[in-house]
C-alpha cells in the first residue's frame, strides 16, 4: 500500500478520479433508467455504448481527421461525434429492446430469461465487432490538445477534464429536467411507479418503454464520444469492464434514481482512482466488484435510495 | 418448430419410460459400452463425425475429453442454474479453482510447492500426490462457493448475477496478479495425472494419447450423472425445485431457502473444481488468461441452450457446443457469434431449450398464459 503516493496528490487524484467517473456516471444512467421502469437489468447497455464508441470512430476517420485540427474544426467534429455516438448508441437500444425485450415481456418469461438473452445480445454485438473491425485495440486521432488551465494547490486541471465534467453535468440536468419536468417525463415516471395505473390514465406503455431505452442509449453515446476524446481508444471488448463499473455505479448510488447515478458513477471513479493509486494499478479493476458487494451487502438500494423521479408509493 | 421439437423429445421420453426395466438397462449398458468405444470409431458412415478426418482437425479422443469436461461442467452449473434457478455467472472460478488446486500443490514449478518444500526439508521432487490433490481441489471450490455464496444468496437473482461475473474475474485478477504464488500470468506447467509428474515415462496417462484421458473423464461424468440424479430426485432435490419455482411458497412450507441454495452453490462449485482439475491435469499447464469471462458465458450457453433442469439437455447442450466448432474448423473464427445467436435463438423461441425438462416448460406456458395484456 503506498500510502504517500495518495496523500501527497490527493487532490491530483480526486481530479482524475471525478473525471472518470464522470463517464461511468453517463452510463449508469442507461442501466438506471432502464431499471426503473422495467425492473430489469439491461446487460447488453455496455456494449450499446461500444457500439457508439465505434461509430465515432468511424465518422472521424471517414473526414479523415488528423491529430490536433484547429479549435474551430475540432469543435464541429466533437459535437458532429456527439450526434453520431447519440444516434448510433440510441439506435441500437432501440433495436434491442423492439427485436428481443418486447417479445419476452409479452412472453412474462422470469427476469433470468431477459438476463441470458441480454448476454448473449452482449456477445453477439461484441462479436460482429470483434470480426468486423479486428480484435486489436483501435486508435483515434486526439481532437484536443491536453493542457493545463488551472491549478488548485498541487492538483492540475486539464481542458480535456474540464470538457468531461462540464458536458457530463450538463447532459444530466437536461435529463433530469426532461424526466422532472417534461410531459414525455410524466409518463415515464407514471410507468415506473406503476404500469398498470399508468396504461389505464392512457399511456402507451411500449412507447414509454422505447422511449427509455432511447435516453439511455443517448446518454452511452455522448459517454462513448468523452471517452474516446479522453482515452482515444476503442476495442471490440471495451464494453465489458466498463458496464461492469457502470452497472456499480448505478447500484451505488441507488438504481432507478437518476441523481443516484451521478453520484455514484462520480464516487466509484474517485474510489478507483485512490485504489489504483496505493497498489499502482494492478488490481485498478477490482475495487469495483468489492465496491458492488459491499453496497449490496449493507445497502442494496444504494445510497440516495431506489426510485426513478418521486419516491414510490 | 419449437413445438417439434418438444414433442418429439417428449414422445421419445414417453416411450422410453413405459419400457420394461430390463429392457432399460440393456439400452443403458449399450449406451455406455458405445461411449467408451467412440475414441476408437471406426465404423464406415460414422467417421464423418470424427474431428481427425479433416484438414488441420484436432485429435478425436482430444476433443471427446474436452466435451467430457465441458458436460461435467454443464452437470454443475445445471445444479445451481437449472435446479436451484440462481443464474451463476462466474462458474469459470470454481473452474479454474479446481485448476490451481492441483497445479498449486501437485506441481513441483509452484511456489506454493516450493515454499513447503523448502520449510520442511524436502527434496526439490517432492510434490503432494495427483490423488490428494483430488480432495484439496473439491474443498477448495466448495469452499469457495460457500464464501461466494454466504454473503450473496440472499440478494435478488439479478444482483447475484452481476456478483458472480465479478467473482469469475477477481479469481482470475487475482491468479495474475499474486506471482508469489500463482506465477502470475506465466502460469504453471508440470501438472501432475494419475500417473504422477509428466514425463516420457507415463505410458497411460501421457501428454500424447488423450484416450485414457478421456476414458477417465468419461468414467468420472458417469458418476457424476447417477450421483447428481439421485440427489435430484431427493429431499434436497425438491427443495431446489420448490424454491425455483417460487421462493415464498417454499418458505412458507418449511423449506429454507438460504440453506439449500447454499448447497447447490457448494454441489456445483465442486463439479467445477472436479472438472478444473481434469482439465488441468491434461493439460500439464495453466496459466490466468484461460479462465476468462467468455468461458463463463459458454458454460451458461451450454446449460441453457440444452435445457436447463434437464440433464440429458444439458449435456446435449455442452456436447454441441464443444463439438460443433471443433468439426467444422473453417467457420472456427465465428464460433462465439455463432454461439451468441444460438443462444440468443433459443431464449427468444424456445426458451426452455433444446430438450427441455417438462416441469420447466410448462413453468414458462404458465407464466405466459398469466402475462398482463397491455404488457
Amino acid at each position: 500500500m503506498n500510502w504517500n503516493a495518495l496523500f501527497e496528490n490527493i487532490g491530483q487524484h480526486t481530479i482524475d478520479g471525478l473525471a472518470k467517473g464522470a463517464i461511468f456516471a453517463l452510463v449508469a444512467l442507461g442501466y438506471t433508467l432502464v431499471y426503473g421502469v422495467l425492473r430489469l437489468i439491461n446487460f447488453a447497455h455496455s456494449e450499446v455504448w461500444m457500439v457508439g464508441t465505434f461509430a465515432i470512430f468511424g465518422f472521424w476517420s471517414l473526414l479523415g481527421v488528423t491529430d490536433n485540427p484547429p479549435l474551430g474544426t475540432a469543435i464541429m467534429l466533437l459535437l458532429g461525434g456527439l450526434l453520431v455516438g447519440a444516434a448510433a448508441s440510441g439506435g441500437t437500444a432501440l433495436l434491442v429492446e423492439r427485436t428481443a425485450y418486447r417479445r419476452l415481456r409479452q412472453k412474462n418469461v422470469p427476469p433470468l430469461i431477459f438476463l441470458i438473452t441480454a448476454i448473449a445480445i452482449s456477445l453477439v454485438l461484441q462479436e460482429i465487432f470483434g470480426l468486423w473491425q479486428g480484435r486489436l485495440v483501435v486508435g483515434m486521432p486526439s481532437l484536443i490538445k491536453r493542457e493545463t488551465v488551472l491549478t488548485i494547490g498541487n492538483a492540475e486541471i486539464n481542458n480535456i477534464q474540464i470538457i468531461i465534467l462540464v458536458s457530463a453535468l450538463v447532459m444530466m440536468v437536461g435529463l433530469d429536467w426532461f424526466v422532472n419536468k417534461t410531459r414525455n417525463g410524466r409518463a415515464i415516471r407514471a410507468v415506473a411507479q406503476n404500469p398498470d395505473s399508468a396504461a389505464l390514465m392512457g399511456i402507451n406503455k411500449d412507447r414509454v418503454i422505447m422511449l427509455v431505452f432511447v435516453l439511455g442509449g443517448i446518454m452511452a453515446g455522448a459517454a462513448a464520444l468523452l471517452w474516446d476524446m479522453r482515452y482515444q481508444i476503442t476495442k471490440f471488448d471495451i464494453g465489458f469492464v466498463l458496464g461492469l463499473k457502470a452497472f456499480t455505479a448505478a447500484v451505488l448510488g441507488g438504481i432507478g434514481n437518476l441523481r443516484g447515478a451521478l453520484l455514484g458513477g462520480l464516487l466509484l471513479g474517485v474510489i478507483e482512482v485512490y485504489g489504483a493509486t496505493l497498489t499502482q494499478s494492478t488490481w485498478e479493476d477490482v475495487f469495483a466488484f468489492v465496491v458492488l458487494v459491499v453496497v449490496l451487502l449493507f445497502r442494496p438500494t444504494g445510497l440516495l435510495g431506489e426510485s426513478l423521479g418521486r419516491a414510490r408509493a | 418448430m419449437s413445438q417439434g421439437i418438444r414433442g418429439v423429445t417428449g414422445a421419445i421420453g414417453d416411450r422410453w419410460r413405459s419400457l420394461p426395466g430390463w429392457q432399460r438397462f440393456v439400452a443403458y449398458a449399450a449406451g455406455v459400452a458405445f461411449l467408451y468405444y467412440l475414441p476408437l470409431l471406426g465404423i464406415p458412415g460414422l467417421t464423418w463425425f470424427r474431428t481427425d478426418y479433416i484438414e488441420g482437425g484436432n485429435s478425436w479422443a482430444g476433443v471427446l475429453f474436452l466435451c467430457a469436461v465441458y458436460v461435467l461442467i454443464a452437470i454443475g452449473l445445471n445444479v445451481v442454474i437449472g435446479l436451484a434457478g440462481l443464474l451463476d455467472l462466474g462458474y469459470v472460478g470454481f473452474y479454474a479453482i479446481g485448476a490451481y488446486s492441483v497445479a498449486l500443490f501437485g506441481s513441483t514449478q509452484s511456489p506454493v510447492v516450493q515454499w513447503i518444500q523448502q520449510e520442511f526439508g524436502l527434496g526439490t521432487t517432492w510434490a503432494v500426490a495427483w490423488a490428494a490433490c483430488i480432495p484439496i481441489a473439491i474443498a477448495a471450490a466448495m469452499i469457495s462457493g460457500v464464501l461466494l455464496g454466504w454473503p450473496t444468496l440472499r440478494l435478488r437473482g439479478d444482483y447475484l448475477a452481476i456478483v458472480t461475473l465479478g467473482f469469475g474475474e477477481i479469481i482470475r485478477i487475482v491468479a495474475k496478479n499474486m506471482k508469489e504464488v500463482t506465477n502470475g500470468a506465466e502460469g504453471i506447467g508440470a501438472i501432475p495425472g494419475p500417473q504422477g509428474a509428466p514425463s516420457a515415462d507415463n505410458n497411460i496417462f501421457g501428454l500424447l494419447d488423450p484416450k485414457p484421458w478421456y476414458w477417465l473423464a468419461l468414467t468420472v461424468v458417469l458418476i457424476m450423472v447417477f450421483l447428481v440424479r439421485r440427489l435430484e430426485n431427493s429431499r434436497v432435490g425438491r427443495s431446489w425445485l420448490a424454491i425455483r419455482e417460487d421462493e415464498d411458497a417454499a418458505a412458507v412450507m418449511g423449506v429454507q431457502g438460504f440453506k439449500f441454495k447454499l448447497w447447490a452453490f457448494a454441489i456445483g462449485a465442486a463439479l467445477g473444481g472436479i472438472s478444473g482439475l481434469l482439465f488441468a491435469s491434461r493439460q500439464g499447464f495453466i496459466q490466468p488468461a484461460q479462465f476468462d469471462a467468455a468461458l463463463s458465458i459458454l458454460f451458461v450457453a451450454m446449460v441453457v441452450v440444452g435445457g436447463s433442469g434437464n440433464m440429458a439437455g444439458v449435456a446435449a447442450g455442452a456436447v454441441l457446443l464443444t463439438y460443433l466448432p471443433e468439426r467444422f474448423r473453417e467457420v472456427a473464427e465465428y464460433r462465439n457469434l455463432a454461439f451468441g445467436v444460438a443462444l440468443l435463438l433459443v431464449m427468444l423461441f424456445i426458451p426452455q431449450g433444446l430438450i427441455p425438462s417438462r416441469r420447466r416448460a410448462r413453468e414458462l406456458k404458465d407464466r405466459e398464459k398469466e402475462a398482463p395484456a397491455n404488457a
